[in-house]
């Protein structure tokens, strides 16, 4: 078994007096794309930004390349190498394409993709540098947020959501982009409400539910647990 | 051809000057102002006072250390902006969590405790300064005379406010600070120390207040409320103008001078109020400001 990058371990996070996550326990290897199903509001958002310190108070423990991450400011998480595609994409309206593209300052140690690279991995956006941000389509605008990320050079990706709201073919599209992402090494923690987007993907899974995993499993066994992932998520 | 609309072009032309030398105070003060705002989310009352600590410190530099009108220039916005980033790591960065009502009310006592200690160690009949030496003359315009000093403050107000402009509309810096005035938690999740980006914007904008305080202190008396009366006048500006735009910021704080200017001559009674019932109209028509984006 290859080494984790990412171990999460008895996690609890609260937002104000509301307590979100309830002892996650999970990890991504180096190189593996993980997928996190489960239904709205079981946790899946929280539990990636619990990682990068983004709700209020946490407890446990997260570990990214062995280095312990709790007492870290979001930032100084994000500069171990971590890229965050937030549900809602999170393209800044006042900034152009451009602007966008070339936000992030290169992480330490990272291997930021070239502009040229990024616009070979997404067609969509080349020639579209001086458009204003928000006005792309959905498609394309979430293309820029994964693009944004690679562009700091993040080798641990937590994608929230990507394939929300888009066209089939734009959904097709992204997932030839991860799957390349994925060739390349990248660490990919997903979390997704189109299962059969992440299933074509994914090496593994898990399954929350109340702000814990209650299901953990691989690829290979998705057909065995056809009948638990239909009670507990509906697919 | 020596009257304007029945004016003496002399005195016209007085008028505008002076309007856009108070146009360009308002300028340089709003655009600290609005930066802060903008980034920070705080109303910060406290501009106006360090505006004051500005001039004061150009004021003291030179009774007491001999500190040249050059160099103060230069000195006092760096020595002013440290107290400002020692202000926000201190005491303004444990409020940002909590309501806006919060900041504006830190900031105003701040504003009441520094006048206060200026009044007690100056009083309250103001100080003056003396034009430099190099700007001291008058220069002949063939229809107005105008001295030199006036000049320079448009000058060098409106060369600020040009570089503020380039830094944060066209660099990656600027970028970066107008995406943390969107969302500064997702710029933190690209690695950027945002908590320093917010300390040191806050510097620049309260070193851009000392500037407007050291360029003032030639023309206005130094006296320790003489930020409190600009700044309701720089809020207005900045309401005017509306958030969002350095240009429009820069732009409606001139135009405001000069209007301003202009009822003195015309209605001069209406000269302290004509910038509020500006405001009044243009936030019954346009409520974002002039140049302001609607959220």
């Amino acid at each position: 078994m290859s080494e984790a990058l990412l171990t999460i371990t008895d996690l609890h996070a609260w937002y104000g007096e509301s307590h979100v996550l309830h002892g996650v326990n999970l990890n991504v290897n180096r190189g593996e794309l993980v997928t996190l199903v489960g239904r709205n509001g079981a946790g899946r958002t929280s539990t990636l930004r619990a990682i990068l310190g983004l709700t209020g108070v946490r407890k446990g423990s997260v570990c990214i390349a062995g280095v312990e991450t709790m007492g870290l400011q979001t930032f100084e998480v994000a500069r171990l190498g971590v890229g965050y595609c937030p549900e809602e994409r999170g393209i800044f309206a006042s900034l152009s394409v451009h602007e966008n593209l070339m936000l992030p300052p290169p992480l330490p140690g990272g291997t930021p993709l070239s502009v040229d690279e990024v616009y070979r991995l997404f067609p969509n956006l080349a020639n579209r540098g001086n458009t204003q941000g928000t006005r792309l389509s959905g498609g394309e605008q979430q293309m820029l947020a994964l693009a944004r990320i690679l562009r700091s050079g993040a080798r641990l990706l937590l994608l929230d959501e990507i394939s929300e709201g888009l066209a089939p073919a734009i959904v097709d599209q992204i997932a030839e982009a991860l799957m390349e992402l994925k060739r390349r090494g990248y660490t990919i923690l997903l979390v997704e409400q189109n299962f059969e987007f992440a299933r074509s993907m994914a090496d593994r899974f898990y399954v929350m539910e109340h702000g814990q995993i209650v299901e953990h499993f691989a690829v290979q066994e998705l057909d065995a647990k056809a009948d638990l992932l239909h009670e507990l998520i509906g697919v | 051809m020596d009257e304007i609309f029945g004016f003496p072009v002399v005195v016209l032309a007085s008028q505008l000057m002076l309007g856009l030398v108070n146009g360009a105070f308002y300028a340089v003060l709003s655009l600290g102002l609005a930066v802060v705002f903008g980034l920070l989310n705080i109303i910060n009352f406290s501009h106006g006072a360090f505006y004051m600590v500005g001039a004061y410190a150009a004021f003291m530099g030179l009774n007491y250390l001999g500190v040249s009108y050059w160099l103060a220039l230069v000195l006092t916005p760096l020595v002013v902006g440290t107290l400002g980033v020692a202000f926000e790591r201190t005491l303004l960065r444990k409020l940002y969590q909590l309501d806006h009502l919060y900041g504006l009310l830190l900031t105003f006592g701040l504003t009441l405790v520094v006048e206060g200690a200026f009044r007690t160690a100056y009083g309250v009949s103001g100080q003056s300064y003396p034009v430099p030496e190099a700007l001291g003359s008058v220069l002949d315009l063939g229809f107005m005379m105008l001295p030199t000093y006036r000049a320079w403050v448009v000058v060098a107000s409106v060369a600020v406010c040009a570089v503020t402009w380039f830094v944060i509309e066209r660099t990656r810096l600027g970028a970066l600070l107008r995406a943390g005035t969107e969302n500064p938690k997702l710029v933190e999740t690209f690695g950027v120390n945002v908590p320093r980006m917010v300390m040191l914007t806050y510097g620049f904008g309260v070193a851009l207040a000392a500037f407007a305080g050291v360029l003032a202190a030639p023309v206005l008396q130094v006296n320790p409320l003489m930020g409190s009366n600009l700044l309701i006048i720089v809020f207005a500006v900045v309401v005017i103008g509306g958030l969002g735009s350095t240009l429009g910021t820069v732009t409606t704080a001139l135009g405001l001078g000069l209007i301003e200017g202009l009822t003195k001559l015309i209605y001069a009674e209406a000269s302290s109020t004509v910038v509020f019932l500006i405001m009044v109209l243009v936030l019954l028509v346009r409520p974002a400001g002039l140049f302001g984006k609607e959220s």
